[in-house]
């Protein structure tokens, strides 16, 4: 079977299997952004105790498999109460994941905005919270771009994961097509390229608008 | 030897003066950067301070913009303390809320200008209107305008920081400090990082806030002529304390204490 009549037969289940996975990629994205934010902001508090729980969070995710991580949020929560859907399981484990690296970006980003920028608003008056969100976090993210822009790639190649908990992204119809076909170098091929595609031609341009934009934003083109 | 620190306030005749500092003693570790200094800033008078590098003239600015706690002694602003909060009678440590409240009568500018790179130049100006002080955006953007004409950068109002030349900037930066209609404009060296041909510009704009605005200014600077020029008052600082202090014509035309002439000296062969 030519790659073409392939494609032609099993494209449906592919491009549900591939929704499947954009939808994981994006949510888990908006959570790996979103914790990063709160644990970096955390682990640069004066708070010892909030310090530490950031530190604790960052470590235990970083350093342990984000496939255990993904397991244990499907498997071990529900011992403790708490089930979650596996579509739901799979972006929450992730992102948590990507947030703890996600952090260190952030964290990175802010203190590479130059002293004088908080003098400055502190010169002003501005309280903590808007020197951070409208003076500094601007100019970090400017900086922290394209470290983030690796690390949502690395998120969409770990989405893969969550075909393990039967999630029906791209890998999950991928691995299906193979047990009923054993056309193994066509099935496993497209899910490659399309994976590529997604990376390559749709992120990527993405990230390159969102640095220019960012760039005239912050009055540098 | 004469007691060079507790110079008469004479240029301010009412009473209470904008700015004192009164006993402040400022550490970094075992560096004592300021000992025991005693400065007293009357309302509306230009002070400059000239000294050696290193001698703590910023180290003055920085602590009175609260960038810098003190470690001894209390420094008032508008008859009140700034570093400290009146509880029953004793002086006790600001809280970050009282030093919020208190700031909001100071203004500085800095050598590097510190604009916020990723707003215009009219937005630098407005943003603590806007964000601190609560005003609609349509009176911020009047208080502003006004004040980038006065600065002369009202043409340029639209334009992001990188877009501007130093001096340039440098006038933005002071019309956005007195957006925040402050009692007491600091200025540290914010001529040290421009090229010589625009220097005057900024130059210009301190001296017109001089002549036409009732502001209390401290000046730090290595521009003596300017200094000569503009000021009530000069302070020589040496080594963390006022060697010596005194008006234009008598500090600069007839020092007292040997480190001011050496001080002068050495800056007049230098130029
Ligand atoms: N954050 C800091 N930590 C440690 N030492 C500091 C710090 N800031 C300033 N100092 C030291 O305090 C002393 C006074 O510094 P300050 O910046 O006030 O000097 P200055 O008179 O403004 O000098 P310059 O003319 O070079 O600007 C210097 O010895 C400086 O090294
Ligand atoms: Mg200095």
């Amino acid at each position: 079977m030519s790659l073409f009549e392939f494609i032609s037969q099993y494209w449906p289940r592919l491009l549900s299997g591939t929704g499947i996975t954009v939808a994981q990629f994006l949510l888990s994205s908006v959570v790996a952004i979103i914790l990063a934010l709160i644990f970096a902001l955390m682990k640069m508090s004066s708070n010892r105790l909030v310090k530490g729980a950031a530190v604790t969070y960052i470590e235990i995710f970083r350093g342990t498999s984000l496939l255990v991580q993904l397991y244990w949020i499907f498997f071990v929560l529900p011992l403790f109460g708490l089930t979650l859907e596996k579509f739901t399981a799979g972006y929450i484990a992730i992102g948590m994941n990507a947030g703890a690296y996600g952090a260190e970006l952030v964290r990175g980003g802010i203190m590479s905005v130059p002293r004088g920028q908080w003098e400055a608003a502190l010169a002003i008056n501005m309280s903590s919270a808007k020197r951070m969100w409208r003076i500094i976090l601007p100019q970090a993210v400017g900086i922290m771009l394209p470290p983030w822009g690796n690390l949502l790639i690395e998120i969409l190649k770990g989405t893969a994961l969550v075909s393990l908990i039967s999630v029906t992204d791209l890998m999950f119809q991928a691995k299906q097509i193979n047990a009923s076909t054993y056309l193994s170098a066509q099935i496993f091929g497209t899910a490659l390229i399309i994976y590529y595609i997604i990376a390559r031609f749709m992120f990527t341009p993405f990230m390159r608008w969102f640095e220019g934009f960012m760039a005239r934003k912050l009055g540098k083109a | 030897m004469e007691d060079m620190s507790a110079y008469p306030l004479e240029i301010s005749g009412d009473g209470t003066p904008m700015v004192s500092f009164q006993k402040v003693r400022k550490a970094y570790g075992p560096l004592v950067v300021l000992d025991n200094l005693d400065l007293e800033v009357a309302t509306g008078e230009m002070v400059s301070i000239i000294g050696p590098s290193g001698s703590g003239k910023t180290t003055v600015l920085r602590m009175l913009m609260t960038l810098e706690q003190i470690n001894a002694g209390v420094i008032y602003v508008d008859g009140r303390p700034l570093t400290h909060m009146d509880k029953a009678g004793v002086l006790v440590e600001a809280t970050p809320k009282h030093l919020r409240a208190r700031r909001s009568d100071i203004g500085m500018c800095f050598q590097h200008f510190n604009l916020f790179p990723h707003m215009t130049a009219i937005q630098n100006c407005m943003e603590g209107p806007v964000h601190v002080l609560g005003l609609t955006k349509a009176e911020a953007r009047d208080r502003s305008e006004e004040l980038l004409e006065l600065v002369g950068m009202i043409e340029k109002k639209d334009q992001h920081p990188s877009r501007l030349s130093g001096g340039q900037q440098q006038r933005v930066a002071i019309a956005r400090a007195l957006a925040m209609r402050p009692k007491v404009m600091l200025f540290d060296e914010v001529t040290s990082a421009l090229d010589p041909e625009v220097i005057g510009e900024v130059t210009n704009v301190i001296r017109k806030l001089v002549s036409e605005h009732n502001l209390t200014m401290l000046m730090v600077t290595h521009q003596m002529g300017f200094a000569r020029d503009i000021s009530d008052r000069v302070c020589f600082f040496y080594d963390g304390k006022i060697e010596e202090q005194g008006r234009p014509a008598d500090l600069f035309g007839n020092p007292k204490r040997e480190r001011t002439q050496q001080f002068l000296s050495a800056v007049k062969e230098a130029v």
